[in-house]
């Protein structure tokens, strides 16, 4: 029969209302109010885990955000089953189901155990060192490594819970509600500035809150008290939003940080239904003021780390707070005054406080004096060197300490417990003030690193500063807080303080034991099962840098990130290595402060919202007439048409056919365009195009090659001269944006005096393209005022004209070596254009092709693809298009390139095209290209770029780069694949139509 | 994340802007002029100063022009914006 450890009932517990929840699978009671852990001390469970390395058994160590030990999985085998949760964090509801990690078959009786006595033997680096021989078996060993490698179980099920994203906004930022926080955050709004103030937890008040002694008081009152009318009066001010839930992650540059608000995860599953369950919040604040406190240091002896061993300040919250006690026979093990002050808490609810084992020989504070009124026995001077009892502690061994506290001397004496609380005094929660790029220094006095210096726009008060006691907070909070804000009057100018804190201090990083180092145990990151030994080890192989310690012993590097441990493993190096503390300074403190689920991370960004694409205004059709699409950056085109029983290979190989036989009609909306205006359109052109344009005549079109300043082809497209002052540019789908940002760049920044201007027209127009032999019928029966004659509209010119109301520019241009028209028309009238294509070449058995045709046939003719047959290292020179490259012009973009040593190499990678030996065989795209397999090793001499099967050609057609490929036509070079080689030609990249008969037909 | 003071637009969120490297390098009026070595200068040769660096920026997705700034690497702060053409100031 469990007991029941709820000793007294407390304001922040409803016990008139009681929760059922199931830890491993056994129901349990709690109140409203209850985290999951208090929940569970009150049924005295202690063991709650198994530690990482040596499945140690594991009690709750704290009553925070830094609890090492007891993290839980949530809801296993379901769509919201969450591991790594920590107990102390999760506020129970009705149905919670949670149970250990880490642990086979359960949690008493674990497999994993055995390791614990395989301990002498996985020292520090075990895993390194063993695995590394013979290489060959890696592959055996990681199997067993990875099913021991990480905690809980990730869901295997789509999160079915709702995330978002929200930006605020806000004069003054503070984090931390505690007594500083709540103080800051009043004057702030008071003084009119628009505050934030966030909490990680579910109420306001942090540990001040539940402070009921009469050894510390504001005006004449207990400072819990005091707080609680603070805090109802902050609720009545208008411009301080709070919030609580609300867990700081990141602290940016310019006060930009990142919190994660907690909205439904501590309401019962069935009414999270529909609602947000998280929110992260993306703050930008003119001012930030950290209130973040300060985390109770453990003490590091042997055996520290069994259940019923806790944080001084936890057993006291889970006392003040939840009226919970952590056990029947409590112990404390001190440096400094603070467990004195749990233990006079405990008292005063009638637990029993056996002993106080001090390691300070001179105590001197009012404290004392309480605790000795009732009858607790204190050791002064005393240590723990060793701890008893598997599951739950049972018995502590003492002796005293030497004077230089490295020893112990004297005799052992047993005392028998069921909770030992220790306090190792105070670390400053400096984490989210480090993120900001704050500087911090070594306060050698009670050895804790403070924040070096306030800035303008941060600001740190409280514990997390480095003031302990309550006057010192108060004093330091009032005076930082009128500079940082720049006023007269605090309106606490006549607050009284009192406080019975002495700050006095024995520091001793590692706790000595009667047995030798090598045969303890003292944990320093308790999550990893990172023992002093294990520092010690990596210090004595070499180990300096305290990062490479961290990585090396994995001390720090769990989920609480070694909130408690990281200042004692700097202590043990520090000491054992000779340096100082403040030149060795401390790890990285990295966001996020505690970890984030992945769904808060992308918000809304799921499903179809995962990226954002773009549809042309003709994408209803296409998907209306069975189109596959591909991705062509962020738009969606249509890839093929396939008809019933068809696969993409029959279906490319029936519309290249059709659109070289008769009539094709493809939707080359997505292509960029740009609006080229001004009276120097011309020379602009010039100085962007490797070829000419200022004799371009009006309603011509031309093809055009950009290059960047380093001669490689950056894009390509045509160019319309609509008006003597007037272009209109087209670029590649993928290039739109980046070629429109690179003019931008060169009109602002080089040539500001040229008098041109651009604006992007990609969305604004829509393009039908209609090829094949019969399109000049299809257009003529369209536009039948329209003069299609040779003269009239000879092949690369525009022509303005109309369908009724309906403005068009109709190019004759061709990507396919067809005869082709290009319809451009306001976007939004696409569709009915389109359509009348559609109707007007039925008769010509009209076939919409997608890219993939398209691309099909451009390699039937030898025409480049910006991206695929190019990549960052191609100038126009490699692609057999001198052609394109004036020699007149004085200078455009990339030409001084052209004639650098490097770029007219006759061995550069040049493009060809390649026939392979057997006419069915189509390559690979990528496929590397050889002269010979023999010689190793075997010289790489190009790839294959494009390679398709050729209707019209009846034979397997490949383009391809290589190696001083423009004289090696006719040679035969070879393409190893995994299976076989395949013999090919290198051959003139046009395989079709070189004569360009097919453009007039 | 910065906030930049965008010349044209005011302070805007970081999000909105585009880097665009070392500020005041002017392309050679007359390329052919140079030597492969000078055309390297030019082309290849960029500054990465822990300090005082001058820098151009792009407000992409906002007015679209482009400005320099006076960016301290060291610790992420802007010291000055100013527009393209104008002289960098002095302190």
């Amino acid at each position: 029969m469990k007991k029941n450890l709820r000793v007294k009932s407390s304001k922040f517990i409803d016990e008139t209302y009681r929760i059922a929840f199931k830890f491993n699978g056994i129901k349990y009671f709690g109140f409203k109010g209850d985290t999951l852990a208090s929940a569970l001390l009150a049924n005295d469970i202690h063991l709650v885990g198994r530690s990482f390395k040596y499945h140690r058994p594991r009690g709750i160590m704290t009553a925070g955000s830094e609890e090492p030990n007891a993290i839980v999985q949530l809801h296993d085998n379901s769509s919201r089953t969450e591991p790594n949760v920590r107990a102390t964090e999760v506020e129970i509801y009705e149905g919670l189901e949670a149970s250990s990690q880490n642990c086979w078959p359960s949690v008493n009786f674990d497999i994993g155990g055995i390791n614990n006595f395989l301990s002498p033997i996985l020292p520090a680096g075990f895993y390194y060192k063993t695995f590394m021989w013979p290489a060959s078996f890696w592959e055996k060993y990681e199997y067993f490594i990875r099913k021991s490698a990480g905690l809980g179980k990730s869901p295997t099920e789509p999160d079915p819970d709702i995330y978002e994203h929200r930006y605020i906004h806000c004069d003054v930022l503070v984090i931390g509600a505690g007594i500083s926080g709540i103080i800051a955050a009043k004057i702030s709004a008071k003084k009119g500035f628009k505050t934030l103030l966030v909490d990680e937890s579910p109420y306001l008040g942090g540990s001040t809150i539940s402070q009921n002694s009469e050894f510390f008081k504001l005006n004449n009152q207990t400072s819990g008290s005091w707080l609680e009318k603070e805090i109802h009066e902050i609720k009545k001010i208008d411009n301080l939003e709070i919030k609580t839930r609300t867990s700081v992650a990141a602290y940016h540059g310019y006060n930009f940080l990142l919190a994660r608000e907690n909205l439904t995860d501590h309401l019962p599953i069935e009414n999270r239904k529909d609602k947000t369950r998280q929110r992260l919040l993306k703050i930008r604040a003119k001012k930030v003021i950290t209130a973040t406190g300060a985390i109770e240091r453990p003490l590091i002896f042997n055996n520290n780390d069994r259940p019923g061993i806790l944080l001084s300040s936890a057993i006291k919250k889970y006392a003040d707070l939840f009226g919970v006690s952590c056990g029947e026979k409590n112990i404390f093990l001190t440096n400094n005054d603070s467990a004195y002050e749990t233990a006079i808490s405990l008292v005063q609810k009638g637990i029993k406080v056996e002993a106080i084992v001090d390691n300070r020989e001179q105590v001197d504070s009012k404290l004392l004096f309480e605790i000795e009124k009732n009858n607790i026995k204190v050791f002064r001077g005393f240590t723990i060197t060793d701890t008893f009892g598997y599951k739950r502690i049972n018995k502590i061994q003492i002796m005293q300490l030497s004077k230089d506290g490295q020893k112990v001397i004297g005799s052992k004496t047993n005392l028998s417990c069921d909770c030992l609380g220790i306090s190792g005094g105070w670390t400053p929660a400096i984490h989210l003030y480090t993120q900001s790029g704050g500087k911090l220094k070594f306060r050698e006095e009670d050895q804790v690193f403070i924040p070096k210096n306030q800035s303008v726009d941060h600001l740190s008060v409280g514990s997390c500063n480095g003031d302990m006691t309550l006057n010192e907070i108060i004093t330091n909070l009032l005076k930082d807080l009128k500079l940082f804000l720049d006023i007269n009057d605090t309106g606490y100018e006549n607050i009284e303080v009192l406080s019975c804190f002495n700050q006095s201090k024995r520091n001793i990083w590692l706790l000595p034991s009667d047995k030798n180092l090598g045969k303890t145990k003292p944990f320093v990151d308790y999550q990893n099962d990172a023992t002093a030994k294990d520092i010690k080890l990596a210090l004595r192989e070499g180990f300096r840098s305290i990062e490479h310690v961290k990585r090396y012993t994995t001390t720090g590097m769990g989920t609480d990130q070694g909130k408690l441990g990281n200042m004692h493993a700097l202590g043990i190096i520090s000491e054992t290595a000779g340096a100082k503390m403040d030149e060795l300074g401390t790890t990285t403190f990295r966001p996020p402060y505690t970890p984030l689920t992945f769904g808060t991370i992308v918000g809304r960004n799921v499903g179809e919202f995962f990226d954002t694409f773009r549809k042309t205004p003709l994408h209803d059709w296409h998907v209306k007439n069975k189109a596959k699409f591909e991705n062509v950056g962020q738009w969606k085109r249509a890839w093929y048409y396939p008809k019933i029983n068809e696969n993409m290979h029959q279906a490319v190989q029936r519309e290249s056919k059709a659109a070289r036989d008769s009539a094709g009609i493809l939707d080359a909306s997505t292509l960029g365009k740009i609006d080229i205006q001004g009276s120097d359109a011309s020379e602009f052109l010039n100085r962007v195009y490797t070829n000419a344009w200022s004799k371009l005549a009006i309603g011509k079109c031309r093809y055009g090659l950009m290059l960047n300043e380093d001669g490689m082809v950056y894009d390509d497209g045509v160019t319309t001269r609509l008006e003597e002052n007037h272009y209109i540019m087209t670029t590649t789908t993928g290039g739109a944006a980046t070629v429109m940002s690179k003019l931008e760049d060169y009109l602002q920044t080089e040539w500001p005096e040229l008098d041109v201007y651009l604006t992007s027209v990609t969305d604004q127009f829509a393009t039908a393209s209609v090829c094949g032999p019969n399109s000049k019928k299809i257009i003529s029966k369209i536009f039948p005022n329209l003069d299609l004659s040779e003269e009239n509209f000879p092949h690369m010119s525009f022509k303005n004209t109309k369908i009724g109301n309906i403005s068009c520019r109709i190019m004759r241009i061709s990507f396919t070596g067809e005869l082709s028209f290009e319809i451009n028309v306001q976007a939004n009238y696409a569709k009915s254009i389109w359509e009348k294509c559609i109707e007007a070449g039925k008769e010509f058995n009209i076939t919409p092709y997608g890219t993939e045709t398209m691309h099909l046939l451009r390699a039937e003719k030898g025409f480049i693809i910006v991206g695929q047959d190019t990549d960052a290292t191609m100038t126009p020179i490699d692609l057999q298009m001198d052609w394109i490259v004036s020699k007149k012009k004085y200078d455009f973009i990339g030409k001084r390139s052209l004639y650098r040593s490097d770029t007219i190499r006759e061995d550069r990678k040049q493009l060809v095209g390649l026939l392979t030996e057997n006419p069915k065989e189509v390559l690979e795209e990528g496929a590397q290209i050889v002269a010979d397999i023999k010689k190793l090793p075997v010289e790489m001499l190009g790839h294959v770029t494009s390679s398709y099967y050729s209707p019209n050609l009846d034979k397997s057609i490949a383009l391809g780069v290589v190696k001083g490929g423009k004289n090696l036509i006719g040679k035969k070079l070879i393409i190893p694949m995994e299976d076989k080689t395949i013999n090919v030609t290198v051959a003139d990249p046009v395989f079709l139509d070189k004569e360009n008969k097919r453009l007039n037909a | 994340m910065f906030v930049i003071n965008c010349p044209y637009c005011g302070e805007r969120e970081q999000s909105e802007f585009k880097a665009g490297g070392e500020a005041h390098i002017v392309r050679p009026k007359q390329p052919t002029e140079l030597s492969d070595d000078q055309w390297a200068e030019y082309l290849f040769m960029r500054k990465n100063i822990k300090g005082i660096q001058y820098e151009r920026w792009n407000h992409a997705h906002g007015c679209r022009k482009w400005f320099n700034m006076v960016r301290d690497t060291s610790n992420d702060k802007i010291k000055a914006v100013y527009k393209m053409g104008e002289e960098p100031p002095t302190e």
